[in-house]
Order: C-alpha cells, then structure tokens, then sequence
C-alpha cells in the first residue's frame, strides 16, 4: 500500500500533504496533553514494530505482494492519535532511507495507513469491545475484526487515489500520465487482494498481540492516551 | 522482566525472522506490490511508461533501496537477507529514537 513517486498526479499528493499537516498538528497537540511519560518506550517499540511488520511481505503466488501494517494495534495500545504519530515516522523512514512509499506520496501514504488504518481499528475496537473485562475473548476478536477491516478500509481508498489518475492526468491521446490503472482496476485489486489474504494478517498479528499482553501486561490493554 | 524488555526482545525476534517477507515472495514468485512497479515493469503491464511517472519515479534516491545496499539488485538471496535484517534493524532503531524523542519532547514542553 505505500504508494510510490509517479503514481499520483500533482492535484492528489498535495491534497494528501495539505491534509496531513494539521492532522499533525493536531496529533502532536493530543499527545502532547494525553501521553504519559511511562508510555513513552511502548510509543517507540509500537512504531518499529511497525515498521519490522511491514517488511513480511506476504506473497500471492505468481501475483503480487502485500502485508500488515500493526497500525490497529498502536492505536489500541496508546489512542489513534499516538498512532497517527508512530505510524507517520514509521513511513517518513521508510520513504527516505529504503524509497518504500514514495517523497510525494508521503501525505497520501501516512493518510491511507496512519490515519485511517488506527482510526477505523481503534473505534471499531472500542465499539466491539464495549465493557468487555480486559482479559476476555471478546477482546481478542474485537482486535482481530478492527485490523481486518482498518486495513481494508485504507487499501480501498488507496485503490481510489490510485484508480483516479487516468481520469484526472492524461494525455491528448488518452494515455495515462501517473497511475495508468482505473478505478475499475484499481480497486478490486487493491480491495480484493486485502479482503482475501492481507487483512486476515493484520487481523491474526493484532488478535494475538492482544491475546498476549492479556497475560503478559494486562494493564497495558485497559488505558490508552487519547 | 518488564513487559517492555520482553517486546523488544519479540521485536528482535522478528527482526531475525524478517527476510521471510523476501525469501516468501520470491519462492513463490509473487511480482511487486501492486501499484507498486518499477517503470520496466510498468512498460510490460501497458506498453508504455507514463511520461509522470517517468519523471517522478527517479526523484529520490534512496541510500538502502528496497532494504538493500545500493548495487546489489544482482546478488543472491542469502547477501539481500543480510541486507534485509540490516535494514531492519537500523530502521527499527531509527524510527523507534525519533518516536522516543518526539515522545519527550512534547511532555517535556507540557511540563
């Protein structure tokens, strides 16, 4: 899902980037007030966890690639808005230093995975869990549920931003100045291929994540920071 | 153990397990991401190289493309596994100290 330079037509990376600064702002603003000072390492190890989940790329055989993010499990951990944060950095250095995601995209990019991906998971979560004790089943399936559909949420919309370049770049005789896939293609593909394989991924990593620290730190999974 | 010492040792354990997510791919051999072509695969998919996509494609230069040293597309699996697990950690370490920094910065000012 980290889409790359050249797929997007100046009009939408800077869309994305415009969205992107004050969600920012406002992320540092909630952190800032919400985070506590104990938080701080679980806040950088969920970051690079992160980042080391987004190198299992999971094939389709003699397809194509794709894998989980964790961002669900950020903001299930330490609040949407911490997540915003972790995931953006996770993305910046991802674009910079390895050119996974490209420089343009980056505000499209940290929108798809780290603001809709914790987003969605995390009131999903919420909303399924509902009074649930800390250390029930329920839980674990809320976790599950909200990584499997954050995730497809996000690659829908990628699938969106991508499939809408042919319309809004071309050239005179119709070819394709960025992404030269339509919407028609484009979103099946990137929807389809996360309802199948990739989303039950961030589903499983999330659930068993959270089944772990029930036992291991249960005081982790009761409050978040925002 | 603090619960922190033992996520950063599962971490750690990923970070060794991490080029599955290379070798997987290739065994099975699944392409790129989708949407995520280089501009020959892209001439293959469509016959022609979008003229922004051209332009763009080559912007930024990354210093580990792919999580690999720059050079190496032609070395075998076990170099680019190295490679990978390299990658993985310095980006594991990096994000995490910028993450940690930013974290005490903010709190630092609400003080």
């Amino acid at each position: 899902m980290h889409i790359p330079d050249g797929y997007l037509g100046p009009a939408t990376s800077g869309v994305f980037c415009a969205a992107m600064l004050p969600i920012w702002i406002t992320a540092s603003r909630i952190v800032k007030k919400t985070l506590q000072a104990k938080q701080i390492p679980l806040l950088a190890i969920g970051a690079a966890f992160s980042f080391v989940i987004m190198m299992f790329n999971v094939p389709i055989p003699g397809g194509s690639t794709g894998h989980a993010v964790g961002a669900v499990l950020v903001a299930i951990l330490l609040g949407p808005w911490a997540a915003v944060i972790a995931i953006s950095v996770a993305l910046v250095i991802q674009a910079l230093l390895f050119g996974d995601g490209g420089i343009t995209a980056i505000g499209a990019n940290c929108f798809n995975m780290g603001v809709v991906i914790p987003f969605v998971g995390y009131y999903l979560y919420k909303l399924i869990s509902g009074d649930a004790p800390v250390d029930s089943n329920r839980r674990v399936i809320a976790a599950g549920v909200a990584g499997y559909i954050g995730i497809n949420v996000a690659a829908f919309l990628a699938g969106v931003e991508l499939g809408l370049q042919p319309v809004l770049h071309h050239t005179a005789q119709g070819q394709a100045l960025y992404c030269p896939y339509g919407l028609k293609i484009a979103v099946p593909a990137m929807a389809g291929e996360h309802l199948l394989i990739f989303g039950w991924v961030e589903a499983i990593v999330t659930a068993l994540v959270v089944k772990y620290l029930q036992k291991q730190a249960p005081e982790l999974l009761g409050k978040e920071a925002s | 153990m603090k619960i922190t010492s033992k996520l950063w040792i599962g971490l750690g354990i990923f970070v060794l397990l991490s080029p599955l997510g290379l070798i997987l791919p290739a065994h099975f051999k699944a392409g790129s991401a989708w949407g995520e072509w280089g501009a020959d695969e892209i001439k293959d998919l469509v016959g022609y190289v979008p003229a922004g996509l051209k332009k763009l494609g080559g912007l930024w230069n990354a210093p580990l493309p792919d999580y690999a040293f720059q050079g190496w597309e032609e070395k075998g699996l076990t170099h680019l596994s190295f490679a990978y697990i390299f990658s993985a950690i310095l980006g594991a370490a990096l994000i995490a100290l910028v993450v940690w920094l930013m974290g005490k910065i903010l709190i630092k000012q609400n003080k």
